[in-house]
């Protein structure tokens, strides 16, 4: 891949993503937040759901969590309590397992918007498309881990923390760190951004409310005044 | 002690006749849009039977409502906060559609668009859901009119623990009343209790139990949470949606479509004031048979000084203090003692409350009680069974419920003689324990019914949020806009045409035209 292809894709790509993402969330929430909801099809059919939904929730969760410390924890922060090669045995055997069962989830859920008619006639464009990637997403993120397992050192993996930190951090030359990795990893990390990317045009937004102000709430009751 | 207000109903079933004309007009106004024609928010029910959704009323199978610990601290039946977070993947206790029913349309638009045939074009059942043809409904929100269906299926109505019901499926016993049902509007509501989103409120100022739905996430813990079942889901803005007491006409001072529209004349509005720092305790009591005098106990007499004074320094209007003693829902509720919540049980201290049905005498002649004059007939004989409303309105208690059928029969006694004979009987007094006065004055909100005593309602006070009509920009910034929207702001709700955050997959079947089912995303 060339160098031009490599710096749009893994350089500028991502904070056209992540922008995109934060401002359109933004914007979605201010202009329309009648559309901003979970869009839960449980009520016309609960059929599958009970395992469907759970296994996806559930895995996708741990899974992002994992990403999410994983890329992002410095070299430096983890290296005196655990090795690169280790962390990255960690990383697959955990990852392996969060994402059979969110494809087992997905693949529960697919059947059902796919099968039920029902569900069918209410599902969006955008839902279907959602559905998909992630499910394309999650294949890819499965099959990274084979190639991961041919640098037991981690090097693959401190190469991809190292293109991750550097984007957050706004260092010049993040793509440069990934330029050499195998094409399942980059087309990994090009299908997750550009789920970054349709984030607030998809029932994803849910995610950004993730009701945890429930368990604060002092008592059961809501109650509001006059005005 | 906190006084607030709050508008509560009490729905008159000795008069009602089961017309549905409160849930026509209620549909017409809220919810003939797609995505909740399935939805009643309010619906007549006859009984016994297992209403709509089916079986609504065993929670044991929904999980609704609230129970003591076994500490005895009040919490969801469905469970704690972080249990019900745990069930936001898959809700196991949500009704399914068909719990209601398959919303369908008549493609009425055949009749006049068909071609020319041999046979009379027809109009065919549509599922609003997918388009395709349905056979034949399956359920609705009076499947079981006047007794439709098998006994067998109808007997598993949840009232008739306690009774021995294989006597009632027999012709010469068999008995009906009706049930017309809305949101509750409760001062205890489950509903909210169970929003994660915090999305579900009571006003302070009026009770009413509204849902936002710019803040409504779609997490749908409230439909199962309210053991009445009367939170709806829309399935088409995945938003959940119930009755709003007609907020918009309530704060002008009219009463609900529902009541408004009543022929029979059995609906009636008026002011409550309670000590809302006593719910949680009223709801706490141990025994289920206590909830319905502890929720009285909340009740506040509006004429009493005291109570007046602190309201007042709590903020309510003066006008709602005078609505409150003008009120005929605390004439019926507190002081005849007639009316009575509905499943108390639940621990919701719902704030719709129903006056039982008197029904005809069982084997009067038998008996020989009839044309004894002032002498009152047994409620025992009465062909509803005594049991059977108990446990619908007092938790299976039933000396509240035989209290009120005789004061229902002594008003009848008492007025028949009075204006047949032209003789106050001083007897019908004294066994029912009422002053004339008292008995007159519920003889003119029962059976007359006049508009303006069936419903006290003050207007809403705006400039009441702040602690002047001039430090408050509220009752100025209201002005002028738009009264009533289903979230967006003043924009409608869903968009009609393509929107970058998603287009309605369905339009509004209702009219006539079935969804094509051949309809592809």
């Amino acid at each position: 891949m060339s160098t031009y292809f490599n710096t749009l894709l893994f350089g500028i790509y991502p904070y056209i993503a992540i922008v995109t993402m934060i401002l359109g969330s933004i914007l979605r929430y201010d202009q329309n937040p009648y559309s901003w909801k979970a869009d839960s099809s449980q009520l016309l059919s609960r059929k599958g759901l009970r395992w469907g939904s759970n296994l996806f929730h559930v895995g996708i969760l741990l899974l992002f969590f994992g990403h999410l410390v994983g890329l992002l924890t410095p070299h430096w922060a983890y290296d005196p309590f655990i090795s690169a090669g280790d962390k990255q045995m960690v990383a697959m055997v955990a990852g392996g397992i969060f994402g059979s069962m969110s494809l087992v989830g997905m693949i529960i859920l697919i059947w059902r918007r796919v099968g039920n008619t029902r569900i069918r006639a209410t599902t969006k464009p955008m839902d279907m498309a959602i559905l998909l990637i992630l499910f394309v997403q999650m294949l890819l993120g499965l099959a990274t881990i084979p190639f991961s397992a041919q640098h037991p050192d981690g090097s693959s993996m401190i190469a991809l923390a190292s293109w991750a930190q550097s984007i957050v951090t706004f260092q010049p030359g993040a793509a440069q760190f990934i330029a050499g990795e195998d094409i399942v990893f980059k087309l990994h990390i090009f299908l997750g951004l550009t789920i970054f990317l349709l984030f607030p045009f998809t029932r994803l937004v849910h995610m950004f409310s993730v009701p945890l102000k429930y368990v604060l709430r002092s008592g059961y009751q809501v109650v509001r005044k006059r005005g | 002690m906190t006084i607030r207000a709050q508008i509560a109903m009490v729905l008159n079933l000795d008069k009602c006749i089961g017309c549905h004309t409160c849930s026509v007009t209620c549909k017409n106004v809220w919810t003939s849009r797609s995505g909740v024609e399935y939805a009643w928010f309010n619906n007549v029910e006859t009984k016994p039977g297992v209403g709509y959704p089916r079986n609504w009323e065993d929670q044991e199978e929904w999980n609704g409502g609230w129970e003591l610990s076994k500490s005895g601290k009040l919490k969801p039946k469905a469970g704690g906060k972080l249990n019900i977070l745990s069930k936001l993947f898959a809700n196991p206790d949500l009704p399914e559609i068909d719990d209601y029913y398959e919303p369908f349309t008549y493609e009425y638009d055949h009749l006049q668009s068909a071609k020319e045939s041999e046979t009379v074009p027809t109009a065919r059942m549509h599922s609003a859901l997918t388009g395709e043809k349905m056979e034949k409904p399956q359920w609705a929100p009076n499947w079981e009119e006047i007794l439709g269906g098998e006994f067998k299926k109808r007997s598993k109505d949840y009232n008739f623990e306690d009774v021995e019901k294989s006597i009632y499926g027999e012709f010469e016993n068999t008995f009906m009343m009706y049930l017309p049902r809305l949101c509750e509007h409760c001062l205890n509501p489950s509903c909210v209790a169970s929003c994660p989103s915090g999305a579900i409120y009571k006003r302070e100022e009026d009770g009413v139990v509204l849902i936002d739905q710019d803040k409504c996430r779609g997490w749908r813990m409230c439909v199962s949470g309210c053991p009445y079942k009367k939170i709806y889901f829309n399935w088409q803005s995945g938003k959940s949606e119930k009755c709003t007491l007609c907020y918009p006409r309530l704060e002008a001072g009219e009463p609900t479509v529902c009541s408004e529209t009543c022929v029979g004349r059995i609906r009636y509005l008026g002011v409550l004031l309670y000590d809302s720092d006593q719910i949680k305790q009223a709801a706490s009591q141990e025994d289920e048979k206590d909830l319905y005098q502890a929720q009285c106990d909340l009740f506040l007499d509006p004429n009493d000084p005291d109570v007046i004074k602190r309201a007042r320094a709590d903020g309510v209007p003066d006008s709602w203090i005078e609505g409150a003693q003008k009120s005929p829902i605390y004439k019926m509720a507190i002081e005849w003692k007639i009316a009575f919540p509905l499943h108390p049980e639940y621990r919701t201290l719902p704030m719709v409350w129903y006056v039982p049905p008197l029904s005809p005498i069982q084997s009067a002649v038998e008996s020989g009680l009839l044309g004894e004059p002032g002498v009152l007939p047994d409620v025992k004989d009465l062909r509803i069974p005594v049991k059977y409303l108990a446990n619908l309105l007092t938790a299976g208690d039933e000396a509240p419920v035989v209290s009120a059928l005789e004061r229902m029969m002594g008003m009848r006694a008492f007025m028949r003689a009075r204006s047949v004979e032209g003789y106050d009987d001083p007897e019908i007094l004294k066994s029912i324990n009422m002053t004339e006065e008292e008995l007159t004055d519920m003889y003119k909100l029962l059976a007359i019914a006049n508009y303006e005593d069936r419903f006290v309602i003050p207007t809403n006070h705006r400039e009441y949020s702040g602690e002047t009509p001039f430090d408050q920009d509220i009752a100025f910034a209201t002005r002028s806009e738009c009264g009533f929207s289903f979230g967006n702001g003043c924009h409608g709700g869903e968009p009609e045409s393509t929107n970058l955050f998603g287009t309605p997959t369905h339009k509004n079947t209702m009219s006539g035209k079935p969804r094509d089912s051949h309809e592809k995303f």
